[in-house]
């Protein structure tokens, strides 16, 4: 299942819509890194509320697209980590350390409008 | 057992059906949300080691009951190569496959009973139930 990907001025919101496998979360991973480059993205909201399980490998999916659009001096941030779903991944082990994450879509891009202040 | 729910695992595809499978069983048996998702993410890395590792195999899913509570089992199993040290596989930071080296003891952590054998060349069996409280 493909996930939707929306630009918004300069930021694009990639929303998940349902269960990913690896091979969705690999494709969200290339579309995403395409379109920042297309569009000169500042920015990348990944909304993950309808995920219900963030596993090793879309965590670390998840994390590998923050770093490779920080390299193109964009900044990524990562919404809606159900509360199950954080209970279980700090159980499992796994960190989105260096990874913003924010509540909600609305608290998302408040964070990148306020990086984009700082840094003007 | 005739009530066994059995997902055969060969894709990162089935990966998803096995944790759908037992997300759904896990709700059915009782399970809180947050314990159906820690029954998901556990058949989620079980499943994945079976792609990553063995190439195919199967999740099986069980409802257990014992004297005084009842649970859900899930079973892997595959005949891939085999482990060689579970000592080192269920130590933190250990990998043989380049991914995080968080498998099997975060996988332990997930559930209450856990029960790993392996044999070299011949494969893996991994037994983890979940309790219901």
């Amino acid at each position: 299942m493909e996930v939707p990907i929306l630009k918004q001025g300069h930021y694009l919101i990639a929303t998940i819509q349902a269960a990913l496998s690896d091979e969705d979360l690999l494709q969200l991973r290339r579309a995403l890194l395409d379109r920042v480059i297309k569009f000169r993205s500042r920015g990348v909201v990944v909304d993950v509320t309808a995920l219900d399980v963030m596993d090793s490998f879309a965590t670390r999916t998840l994390r590998d697209i923050t770093y490779m659009i920080r390299l193109r001096g964009a900044d990524t941030v990562i919404v809606g980590i159900q509360p199950e779903v954080a209970f279980a991944m700090v159980q499992l082990g796994l960190t989105l350390e260096g990874v913003a994450t924010a509540l909600d879509l609305e608290e998302g891009l408040a964070h990148l409008e306020q990086r984009a202040r700082s840094s003007s | 057992m005739p009530d066994d729910i059995r997902v055969v695992i060969r894709s990162n595809l089935d990966i998803v059906t096995a944790r759908q499978e037992g997300r759904a069983l896990a709700a059915r048996t009782g399970f809180s949300a947050t314990d159906v998702t820690l029954i998901a993410t556990a058949i989620s890395e079980l499943a994945r080691n079976i792609v990553s590792y063995a190439r195919q195999g199967e999740i099986v899913l069980r409802v257990v009951e014992s004297a005084n509570a009842k649970g859900v089992m899930i079973i892997s199993r595959d005949s891939g190569p085999g482990i060689r040290s579970i000592d080192d596989a269920m130590r933190d930071g250990y990998s043989t496959s380049g991914g995080l080296g968080l498998g099997l003891p975060g996988v332990r952590r997930l559930v209450d009973e856990f029960i790993i054998e392996s044999v070299l060349g011949q494969g893996t069996v991994v037994r983890v139930t979940k309790w219901l409280r």
